[in-house]
């Protein structure tokens, strides 16, 4: 079926040994697909060799929206279509203007950078979790390689690799894409 | 192998006087040729004073007469009966108009400088407090900033006998008596300044010596001095003794300086600076001056600790926790923002003139306008644009330029809070002020350094030294 993934599962009970275990595996040329974890593992994004998130990007975009919008809108406002006089000031003061603009800055900025992540990351309600071992969600790391993503690996070296790099159990799953 | 101790080497001394004799020879020039086009705009003073009398009139508070008369004096650099002068006259005044403006940038910098010290031995206390253990190789160099203190002391007392009356207006004696010996009416009486007499001159009678406002200084001073000493004291058997005991005294002696910190810092904000506008008030003042200090000791900090790691010291150090203070100069260049825009906001909105007048001498001036401008650009667009990303945050280039800027920027903060209530539209940015920030920064370095050299430039028996070494971010 080509619509099903074949995964090997490398399970490990301690984060030092998974990053030991990420980088032999790495180095033996296997393609690693994702792994899990229970807990965040600092220096796991280095060993994977994740490119930086852009995330902060796209949070500055949103909070330069939200600048441009707060301040096009009470210009737009104030300025043109209601001028009013407000405390003896102008009828466009900038200094007002700067709280509703930190505020909905920030506002786009939080609500853009969430959204972002949502949809970078597939994070939808209705997901249908593919979960490849339940353990992770409770003190197991697993670090799952996709057969289709090494052709030029076959099975046994895959895994003798996770063995000798200290994975307590290795496992064939199967998935429904 | 990295150096163990810091050496203050000839050649570096060698440079820090000759940068100290280019400040006096700038000064120099500056007391014979006081600032560009000083001279030239001598005459219009007078138009300029009479201007300002009549806006200060239209604004003044119902108090009295007085008030406004008080408030002339203000402007046009307090005209005071001892000291008989008369700035608006012209080219003849201009020694004493100068040595008056000596007299206040020496008051500026020493304001500076004794944040720096201050907030030296606030970073290293907070770092104790807050049990922080990523900061444990770069301690030392906060700490000496700390040895600042008693030189601050010196001339900050020097410079307040000397130039007292040309700096606070509140020091003449003439202002607390409304009736004179022979039962007139009191023209300098002033209703306002009077009402806040016990502040400076409890238990004295006002006018005379302000023994509470020396009182409170000497206290501070003492204090802050006592604190530092003892928890450099620990800090120095720590390196001897090892052990953890010494981190859990220096802990509780840091609690006892934050909190002594916490009110102090805002009353010297109050006492140095804010009784310069004596007419004004404002309750954002004490935040806003730490937020000053401590973004200005930030960056100091960072700056040593670059250039230490880049003169072979500190290897320790890795761009982990240089980014950490690249955070810290960051967030809190934003935070003196929001706090300076806060008090300038609530001020502009509710436009009362007795607090207005404030940014009518600062905004409404052609004279510290610009300065305005460029006080809100290099403290807070700059530092917000250039240490927005991770990188910049981690790379030396980057971190020295914003900190260089962030230095200046916040001297600018410190002239502005300074100059418009002593020198008025006679004040002015030239030779003068650059000079005499040059030789202050020279000296200040000159002791931090000087402390530096005395001990090891990392604590060795810090008991964190471990966890600042997997920092990592």
């Amino acid at each position: 079926m080509s619509d099903s993934r074949n995964f090997v599962l490398g399970v490990f009970d301690d984060e030092d040994v998974l990053l030991s275990a990420v980088r032999k595996v790495r180095g033996a040329g296997v393609k690693i697909d994702e792994v899990y974890s229970p807990f965040p593992v600092h220096g796991l994004d280095e060993e994977l060799g994740y490119k930086r998130s852009r995330l902060p990007i796209a949070a500055f975009m949103f909070g330069i929206l939200g600048t441009s919008l707060a301040l096009t809108m009470q210009f737009w406002m104030l300025g043109v279509d209601w001028p009013m006089i407000i405390g003896g000031k102008d009828f466009t003061p900038l200094p007002d203007f700067i709280p509703v603009t930190f505020e909905l800055t920030v506002l786009l900025a939080a609500f853009g950078m969430v959204g972002t992540f949502f949809v970078s990351t597939d994070l939808k309600p209705w997901k249908d979790p593919k979960m490849l071992d339940l353990r992770i969600t409770d003190d197991k790391h697993v670090m799952a390689i996709d057969l289709g993503q090494n052709k030029s690996v076959d099975a046994q070296t895959i895994n003798s690799v996770l063995k000798d790099s200290g994975a307590i159990e290795v496992n064939d799953k199967e998935v429904e894409d | 192998m990295a150096k163990e101790r810091f050496e203050f080497t000839t050649g570096l001394k060698k440079k820090l006087y000759l940068v100290a004799i280019i400040g006096f020879v700038l000064l120099l020039v500056g007391a014979i040729f006081p600032g560009g086009g000083h001279e030239a705009e001598a005459g219009d003073h007078e138009g300029t004073e009479q201007h300002d009398a009549g806006t200060s009139d239209d604004h003044g508070t119902n108090a009295s007469d007085n008030h406004s008369g008080a408030d002339n004096d203000g402007h046009g650099g307090m005209i005071s009966d001892e000291s008989g002068e008369d700035h608006g006259a012209g080219e003849a005044d201009h020694g004493g108009g100068w040595l008056k403006r000596l007299g206040v940038n020496l008051w500026i910098n020493n304001v500076y400088f004794v944040g720096l010290g201050i907030i030296g031995i606030f970073f290293f206390t907070l770092q104790y407090a807050s049990q922080a253990g990523w900061s444990a190789f770069l301690l030392r160099v906060p700490l000496a900033m700390g040895s600042w203190l008693p030189y601050a002391f010196v001339l900050m007392i020097v410079t307040f006998i000397i130039f007292g009356h040309d700096i606070f207006h509140w020091t003449h004696s003439d202002l607390y008596n409304q009736f004179l010996a022979n039962g007139e009416l009191n023209p300098h009486y002033d209703a306002l300044i009077a009402g806040k007499s016990s502040y400076f001159f409890l238990p004295l009678e006002g006018g005379s010596f302000p023994l509470f406002f020396v009182l409170r200084m000497v206290v501070f001073f003492a204090v802050w001095f006592f604190l530092f000493k003892k928890i450099k004291s620990l800090a120095l058997a720590e390196d001897e003794l090892g052990g953890d005991s010494y981190w859990f005294k220096m802990r509780k002696f840091s609690a006892i300086f934050l909190v002594f910190f916490a009110v102090s810092s805002s009353v010297s904000a109050w006492d140095w600076i804010m009784s310069i506008d004596v007419h004004w008030f404002s309750t954002m003042f004490g935040w806003y001056v730490f937020a000053s200090w401590w973004v200005t000791g930030l960056a100091f900090i960072t700056l040593v600790t670059v250039l230490l790691k880049e003169a072979g010291y500190l290897s320790q150090v890795t761009s982990n926790h240089l980014h950490d203070l690249g955070k810290f100069i960051f967030a809190f260049s934003i935070f003196w923002t929001y706090v300076w825009f806060s008090q300038f906001l609530l001020i502009y909105y509710a436009n009362i003139p007795e607090e207005s007048v404030y940014f009518v001498e600062r905004l409404l001036s052609d004279k510290y306008a610009p300065f305005f401008f460029i006080n809100l650009i290099l403290n807070f667009i700059f530092p917000l644009l250039t240490f927005m990303t991770r990188d910049a945050k981690r790379l030396n280039v980057f971190l020295k330029i914003v900190c260089i800027v962030i230095l200046g920027g916040h001297w600018i903060d410190f002239y502005l809070m300074v100059t418009p209530g002593t020198l008025g539209e006679n004040g002015a940015f030239g030779f003068t002020e650059i000079g005499l920030f040059m030789i202050f920064g020279v000296a200040f370095l000159f002791v931090t350094l000087t402390a530096l050299s005395k001990s090891a430039l990392v604590a060795k028996n810090h008991p964190m030294l471990e966890e600042a070494k997997h920092h990592h971010i």
